[in-house]
């Protein structure tokens, strides 16, 4: 199909999906729809082709793993098959009667996937970002940085009453608070509009070619 | 009607008009507002500039759906001509299935503007789920985790990765995301390896990721649009990037207006609400 056509009709369902800022209508609906569908046979066909394929149907069926051919009851073969069949065991859970099966396999996913973050997790996102903030109180920056982190987490200690110096704390934690989520705020807006930047130079120079 | 309620009153498909006559204007009349380049970008930038020309390959995982593009596709191909101008190995992935297509048509576009042949200067591994899993498979080994590239080529036979083999051989890595994959990145490639990790990340995203910088876990940060206009700047090829800044600048001056005009509006409203002082 010539790229003229397909810019087309890129260009349409984008005017569809737009046309939901003036009200809700049949043509949005359509697009709207048409991107679950094609988004989910897409991902399907990914995949396949890009895990299941290499990873299980190939090595389990027809004995080849990376471009080399792995040995039928060998420990790759197993390797492939074990979390092959564990993985099809999740889907008993569409069955009231075999449901409880689809229990195991999750528990292995659940507990592994556990087992394997809390500890990488808890010392990137805790235990780096105390050691980063134990920083001496020699510049204005470094003192604004240790203020802030103390009273917004006075700010949520919700076991005593926010009274006195606590009081005090915690409404500096709430001007940071708000400090923050202005500039979330901001950076959010530019995001969004970065969004229908995009969308209309794909319409001004790709679709109409008003522009190089 | 008083001004204010005719104000606060206005339908908001006028606001979203104006909005959209606002983002066109620029691209007629282009108004060359300067695009300043901050530390978190440059922070990015002189550490690709500073690796050796025989360097082993920079990874650059597009983590991203077509509903970023207009943020992190210009980052992506920045990052991809940096890399192609300078002589640096390209490998490229991707954590997240929508990426597979961006990931092809990204390298395309980039390739094109080099001598660079596949296998040799650039590769694309394709895609493959299970994030954590992928992260801490290829501190071990990367051919464990990707034995194929997205052709059907093994790994072991492509001459980029040659030598390649763990975290200790990938001198940076830079993901491109529009959700959560840096934060895994650091949890489970820089945190466990001290794999070097650098991001691109939607404006939404970007406050989150300041306290990765700051603490050092983090090379680089670029933040939407904005970033990838600043990394254009610095590789002198200004792209969709700095094009799309004027825009930018206009709508934000725009919306700072109305925010302004709103609150005086409301306070105007809140103070008309109130009767007035009974004379003795």
């Amino acid at each position: 199909m010539p790229t003229f056509v397909l810019t087309t009709i890129a260009a349409l369902l984008t005017l569809c999906a737009y046309s939901f800022l003036y009200k809700d209508n049949p043509f949005y609906k359509f697009a709207e729809h048409l991107v679950v569908g094609v988004s989910a046979g897409y991902y399907l066909v990914i995949y396949y082709y890009n895990y299941i394929d290499p990873n299980v149907a190939s090595p389990i069926f027809f004995l080849r793993r990376g471009g080399e051919a792995i040995a039928l009851g060998g420990a790759e073969w197993w390797l492939a098959l074990i979390p092959g069949v564990l993985g099809l065991l999740l889907y008993t859970r569409f069955f009231p009667k075999w449901g409880w099966i689809g229990r195991w396999p999750l528990a292995i996913y659940i507990g592994g996937y556990a087992g394997l973050g809390i500890s990488p997790v808890m010392q990137s996102r805790v235990l780096e970002q105390l050691r980063a903030n134990a920083i001496p109180l020699t510049s204005v920056t470094n003192v604004l940085l240790v203020v802030g982190l103390i009273g917004t987490l006075t700010y949520f200690f919700f076991s005593m009453k926010h009274k006195g110096i606590l009081g005090g704390l915690a409404r500096i934690g709430i001007v940071f608070l708000m400090v923050g989520f202005g500039a979330s705020f901001g950076y959010t807006v530019m995001s969004r509009v970065s969004l229908l930047i995009g969308r209309v130079e794909f319409l001004l120079a790709d679709w109409l070619h008003l522009i190089e | 009607m008083r001004w204010f309620d005719r104000l606060l009153g206005i339908d908001r498909r006028w606001i979203f008009l104006a909005i959209g006559v606002a983002v066109v204007i620029p691209f007629f009349a282009p108004m060359g507002f300067p695009v300043v380049v901050t530390e978190p970008v440059r922070r990015l930038y002189d550490a690709i500039e500073e690796l050796p020309s025989d360097s082993k390959p920079i990874f650059l995982s597009m983590d991203y759906a077509p509903a970023t593009t207009p943020e992190l596709d210009p980052m992506s191909l920045a990052i991809m001509r940096h890399a192609f101008r300078r002589g640096l190995p390209v490998v490229v992935m991707t954590l997240h299935p929508a990426g597979y297509g961006l990931a092809q048509r990204a390298i395309a576009t980039a390739a094109e503007e080099f001598d660079v042949e596949y296998g040799v200067d650039y590769a694309f591994l394709g895609f493959h789920p299970g994030i954590a899993a992928v992260m801490l498979g290829m501190g071990i080994d990367i051919q464990n985790v990707y034995a194929e590239d997205a052709y059907g080529t093994p790994v072991a036979d492509l001459p980029i990765m040659e030598g390649v083999r763990n975290y200790d051989d990938v001198p940076l890595l830079v993901s491109i995301a529009g959700s959560a994959y840096p934060d895994s990145w650091i949890s489970f490639a820089y945190q466990p390896y001290g794999q070097r990790v650098a991001a691109g990340v939607t404006a939404v995203m970007a406050t989150d990721y300041y306290p990765y910088l700051d603490s050092g876990q983090m090379v680089g940060l670029l933040g939407g649009m904005r970033g990838a206009a600043e990394y254009e700047v610095l590789i002198e090829r200004h792209d969709k990037g700095v094009r799309g800044m004027d825009s930018q600048s206009v709508i934000h001056v725009f919306i700072i207006v109305l925010v302004v005009l709103g609150n005086i509006a409301y306070f105007a409203q809140r103070k008309g609400k109130r009767p007035a002082p009974q004379e003795a």
